[in-house]
């Protein structure tokens, strides 16, 4: 059951480093992060890493494991043959700190930009009435862990550094997403959708989707209908006519 | 040598701790305009309260109208086993309903009832279905719509900081020192008034559902500055965590598994947790399998299974079956919930559970049993504080959260800590930044010797060359908590460990680290490892003081409770870096609270 | 415009961390745009071709889709009036595949697939792209795929056309009702396909309940919304399933037309 892994880890940081090769011993059922940990427990020390909950639930461990974005928790060692490297790096869209630390304040900046929760008033009693079905969209992507994942894997900014400045990412667009069906909410994001965050710069190409350790439907859930409920603010000619002669207001 | 500067920062309040506790704390601070910090270790988001799956406790009667604070006062005593600060438990059930209603003016989505209101979930020891929640990740709601609030309102959070040392001068808090972990570059917090909100301890045991920022930050930081730890024999067991594989070991299963008909089996496959059904609970718990069964679709006629006793009984309960040789292959009992409901309902129900052992385990709880053992998950004791201020016993200085004690006495009930955090949050949070106002015309002033020693003492474990390795002394530390200080003790195991803690701290003494500051982990560790060991000592000390068993503390050598220690606290305090406990007796609760006790149940 | 280094402005942009490789995925990650270059390359010759044939198209009571509405005279038994004037070299079937081609095109899905296996952009999850700069759908000509949803309108009238042909299907050669050929089934699945495909539509999607704030305010729309939601979760499979339709579809008329097979007859 026991084995010795052949394990490549990226040391290093801003300055350089580079990929480094490791045997370490991994017993069954264990996941990299188990591994991760006995590498700095038995040989690296210092070998930077983040993780808190080691149970999926708090988003802290990403990293690319064989050049897929995933959580360092949720890899089981399992997935791989006995004889093949495995190699660690950290997540490539994001400055790295450290080995496999990163900064990754790009995705708080944006938080903090997005205009906040706008509440109507409680109803006369003091509560304040929801519906089931009508908070179920929005409770899909609140299960958002911030791994940030997504941001890392999406190409819009992952390839092409000077995106970062005018495109918010996938996880703080679905926030939009989520704001603008919360059934509180009293705010219209449309517009700043497109022209602030760059809702346009997605070109639905669901890598967002496919990373996301929450099985969240990034694209399909909120970005497709952040898109078509721009369009029925920006794009359709119809609505746009319709405010023109001052017959329909936007909706 | 590194340079000498250390970045400054002045404030009214700092808090220490981003969990719902440290948010909800400077939220209010904030909004009381005073000029606010938080602080923590890791990233904004993370914090334990995350990993909160149940609910929140609230008496909102929104599924049972005849549900009120009182009922939910009494209910946290007696799950405390009276050892409860009773102003602490009364202010906590009465405010807990406000507190769980502003979350979502904040933005907040729990699920909801027919009637569109905030719907309640049962737990163990409630006795009506009174656990706000969504689905089963209600901390990540909690910590997300806190941690909005905070971002919105602009208070400055910094992230990935520790807080290694309080600062005061004439025994008033004048700020924080700490390390960016990032960069390794120190930095002082200047101000007034301090929130600890740093929560547990989990981390000095083996087997465990917390993760690594349990080190018992706040309570060994808030003993050295001179306050009180109270309470802190009593650490809950949670009876059922995940025993293999390894790397998963003490992973929580949800108390809801049984709640929604999963029960206890041994290897022979008997439910055996009908032989365990302690005096003071027979009454209302069913004492064979047909009663038990006829529950889950009516609770009047029927009573509890034995399953759903209180934490403690159960945690104890399957301690005993392995011992004697019942237990499972992998060292725990087995938790059946496939044999009793269909694979759809149990998907649908346990969702998270149900991945968690696909992903994890490889089992598919919906054929296969699962393995459970306790694990250890959450500390009653903690910093003694004041219950309508929150204000510990040096000027200045506050706690809430996990790290304050006295709310929970001897016992927690399943989601009164996520209550618990929201009530004395927002009470610290005000009173800490009352008492800043109040020193407006005289700012705390740190000395520079006080920054140069504190910068002293954090670095020593790098410059020292060829010392002790701080990942080694950790395991032997969780190994001594996890086998001599567990769910079952006896005074001779306990001096065992106090010895071994003794020797541990010699030997922290001559820690050293390889690598420099930036990002250090070992470095981290080596810094965390003092507060480890202060708080094992004290967890230790006071068991060993306590000669009965109550709650979250079994003594094989005295395996009642009895009324004496039940008047009494064991207070902690250090000098010099030794503990030492008095004896305390317990605030006396008044008339009116103490006749809710008389009715029956 | 295209480099294949890796890009300076991407994984390479100073301060990530220094990694050669462009990516270090071990699986084989360039199988699934392959198939779907290869494929749709297949799908546009063959329609190529057939859009310029201009023949062929139709055998009583079949006739095939790319070629419907009929708007020229050879297609007797049709009741559509003969629109069609236009210059030799462009045939009906130009005109109409603009239609049912702009639909495609704006789909979420195909744009998806396009713009990964043609455009590279990405190739693949966490496989650098080859461009230099990337603006995504925010400009001309991209920004027009906004108007998916009038395609999607449009795509509607030619599912009901085609769903009347496929009634028509039901008659013989002789315009009489009551017969069924291995031809009416086709008609019939292809246009049943072509429904599936439209109504699990992302525009649909959002024209149907996605837009409303309140679904429990709108309880009919919301039934619909489920419905729509439930299907949309297949809608690559319906797009490639309802593509493949569409061209066997047309394959067998033409097998008809060229009297290379005969049409069985149920009844
Ligand atoms: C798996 C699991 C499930 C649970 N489920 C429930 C439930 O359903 N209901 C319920 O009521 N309770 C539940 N609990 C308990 C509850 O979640 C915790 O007790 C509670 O979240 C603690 O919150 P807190 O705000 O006190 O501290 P935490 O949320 O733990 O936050 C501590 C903060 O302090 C910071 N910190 C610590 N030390 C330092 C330092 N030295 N310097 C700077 N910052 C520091 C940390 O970074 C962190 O931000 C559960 C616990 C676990 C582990
Ligand atoms: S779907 Fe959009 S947001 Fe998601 S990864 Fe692709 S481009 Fe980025
Ligand atoms: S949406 Fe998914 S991938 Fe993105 S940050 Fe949230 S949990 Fe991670
Ligand atoms: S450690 Fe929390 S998600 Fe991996
Ligand atoms: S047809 Fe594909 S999204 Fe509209």
């Amino acid at each position: 059951m026991t084995y010795q892994a052949k394990l490549r880890v990226w040391r290093g940081d801003a300055e350089g480093g580079g990929l480094r090769d490791y045997t370490v011993e991994v017993n069954e059922g264990e996941v990299v992060l188990d591994i991760i940990h006995r590498l700095q427990a038995t040989q690296a020390g210092d070998l930077a890493v983040r993780w808190n909950c080691k149970a999926g639930k708090c988003g802290s461990c990403s990293a690319e494991i064989n050049g897929r974005p995933r959580l360092l928790c949720l890899t089981r060692m399992g997935d791989f043959s006995e004889d093949e490297v495995v190699t660690i790096t950290p997540m490539r869209t994001f400055p790295v700190i450290r080995d496999l630390v990163t900064d990754v304040s790009y995705n708080y900046e944006k938080a903090a930009s997005i205009p906040g929760f706008t509440p109507v008033a409680r109803d006369a009693d003091g509560e304040h009435r929801m519906q089931q079905v009508d908070v179920e969209r929005s409770q899909e992507f609140r299960k958002c862990i911030e791994c940030f994942l997504c941001q890392d894997v999406c190409h819009v900014v992952r390839d092409h550094e000077d995106n970062k400045k005018v495109y918010a990412g996938p996880r703080f667009l679905m926030r939009i997403a989520e704001l603008d069906m919360h059934p509180l909410d009293n705010l219209d994001r449309r517009k700043v959708a497109q022209e602030n965050f760059g809702l346009g710069m997605c070109n639905i190409t669901k890598c967002c989707s496919e990373v996301c350790p929450e099985g969240i439907h990034i694209t399909d859930n909120a970005l497709i209908p952040l898109k078509e409920r721009v369009v029925d603010r920006k794009y359709d000619p119809l609505t746009w006519l319709g405010a023109k002669i001052g017959r329909r207001p936007h909706p | 040598m590194a340079d000498q500067a250390v970045e400054k920062h002045f404030y009214d309040v700092v808090v220490v701790g981003a969990g719902g506790a440290g948010l909800r704390a400077a939220i209010e601070a904030h909004e009381q305009g005073a000029r606010t910090a938080i602080v923590c270790k890791s990233l904004l988001g993370k914090a334990h309260t995350v990993m909160a799956e149940g609910g929140i406790a609230a008496s909102m009667g929104n599924v049972y109208a005849e549900d009120n604070w009182r009922v939910h006062f009494r209910d946290t005593m007696r799950g405390g086993k009276m050892l409860n600060h009773w102003r602490m438990a009364q202010l906590h059930a009465q405010e807990a309903p406000d507190r769980v209603r502003e979350l979502e003016d904040w933005g907040a989505l729990f699920d909801r009832t027919a009637a569109g209101l905030i719907s309640q979930r049962d737990f163990g020891g409630h006795r009506f279905a009174r656990l706000a929640h969504v689905g089963d990740r209600t901390g990540l709601e909690l910590i997300r719509t806190l941690q909005q609030r905070v971002v919105q309102l602009g208070i400055d959070v910094f992230m990935e900081c520790t807080v290694t040392k309080l600062l005061t001068t004439d025994d008033a808090m004048v700020g924080a020192f700490g390390y960016r972990r990032e960069s390794g570059e120190f930095i002082v917090w200047q101000a007034p008034s301090v929130i600890l909100a740093t929560g547990g301890i989990g981390k000095a045991f083996k087997v465990t559902s917390n993760s690594w920022e349990y080190s018992g930050d706040g309570h060994a930081l808030a003993l050295r500055a001179g306050a009180t730890l109270v309470n802190m024999e009593f650490v809950q067991f949670h009876p059922t965590g995940m025993v293999w594989p390894l790397s998963v070991k003490g992973l929580l299963i949800t108390e809801s598994v049984r709640g929604e008909g999963g029960v206890l089996k041994n290897s022979e496959g008997k439910r055996f947790m009908f032989d365990y059904i302690p005096e003071f609970f027979k009454a209302e718990t069913a004492d064979n399998e047909e009663e038990a069964d006829r529950w889950y679709d009516d609770h009047t006629n029927n009573r509890r299974p034995p399953e759903l006793l209180p934490r403690d009984e159960v945690a104890r309960a399957i301690n005993s079956e392995v011992k004697a040789g019942r237990g499972s292959p992998h060292g725990g009992v087995f938790l059946d919930i496939a044999s009793r409901r269909t694979p759809e309902d149990i998907k649908k129900r346990l969702p998270s559970m149900y991945h968690q052992f696909k992903e994890l385990a490889e089992v598919d709880i919906t054929k296969e049993p699962m393995e459970v053992g306790p694990t250890c998950h959450y500390v009653m004791g903690g910093v003694e504080v004041d219950p309508d201020t929150a204000a510990a016993k040096i000027r200045g200085l506050y706690a809430a959260g996990e790290v304050a004690g006295g709310m929970h006495g001897s016992n927690r009930l399943g989601g009164n800590s996520l209550s618990d955090l929201l009530v004395f949050g927002r009470r610290a949070g005000a009173s800490a930044a009352l008492y800043a106002a109040e020193k407006k015309a005289t700012p705390p002033e740190v000395t520079d010797d006080a920054l140069a020693q504190a910068r002293q003492e954090a670095l020593a474990p790098l410059e020292r060359q060829g010392g002790e390795n701080p990942y080694a002394i950790h395991a032997e530390l969780q190994n001594t908590m996890n086998d001599l200080v567990g769910i079952i003790r006896t005074a001779g195991e306990l001096q065992q460990a106090l010895d071994k803690v003794a020797a541990l701290k010699a030997r922290i003494a001559n820690l050293s680290v390889e690598g420099k500051r930036r990002y250090n982990p070992g470095w981290h560790l080596a810094l965390d490892l003092p507060n480890m060991l202060t708080v094992s000592e004290c967890v230790a000390k006071a068991a060993l003081e306590r000669q009965e068993s109550r709650g979250g503390h079994t003594r094989d050598d005295f395996p009642k409770p009895t009324p004496e220690w039940g008047a009494l606290n064991l207070i902690c305090s250090s000098s010099d870096g030794a503990v030492s406990l008095t004896r305390q007796p317990l605030p006396q609760m008044p008339d009116e609270l103490a006749t809710l006790f008389q009715e029956t149940t | 415009m295209t480099t294949t280094a890796p890009a300076p402005a991407g994984t390479g942009a100073p301060g990530r961390a220094r990694i050669a490789a462009r990516h270090l995925r071990t699986d084989t990650w360039w199988v699934q745009p392959a198939i779907t270059v290869a494929v749709l390359v297949a799908f546009i010759i063959y329609s190529t071709l057939r859009a310029f044939e201009n023949a062929n198209y139709f055998v009583a009571p079949y006739i095939s889709p790319f070629y419907s509405p009929c708007i020229t005279k050879s297609c007797q038994g049709s009741s559509f009036p003969e629109l069609f004037t236009g210059p030799s070299f462009l045939t009906p079937a130009i005109y109409i595949l603009v239609v049912p081609l702009g639909f495609r095109l704006t789909c979420y899905y195909y744009r998806k697939a396009y713009y990964r296996a043609f455009w590279l952009s990405p190739p693949a999850c966490a496989v650098a792209e080859p461009h230099k700069t990337y603006t995504g759908e925010t400009r001309f000509p991209l920004v027009f795929q906004n108007i998916h949803r009038y395609f999607f309108v449009a795509g509607l009238v030619f599912n009901v056309i085609l769903t009347y042909d496929a009634v028509l299907a039901f008659r013989d050669k002789n315009d009489h009702w009551g017969h069924m050929g291995l031809g009416t089934l086709v008609l019939l699945t292809n246009a049943a396909l072509l429904w599936l495909y439209s109504l699990s539509c992302h525009s649909c999607r959002h024209i149907v309940g996605g837009k409303l704030k309140s679904f429990s305010k709108h309880p009919m729309r919301y039934k619909f919304w489920q419905v729509v939601s439930r299907l949309n979760g297949s809608h690559m499979k319906l797009a490639w399933v309802s593509l493949f339709g569409v061209a066997l579809t047309d394959f067998y008329v033409r097998l008809l037309a060229t009297g290379a097979f005969n049409d069985p007859k149920f009844f």
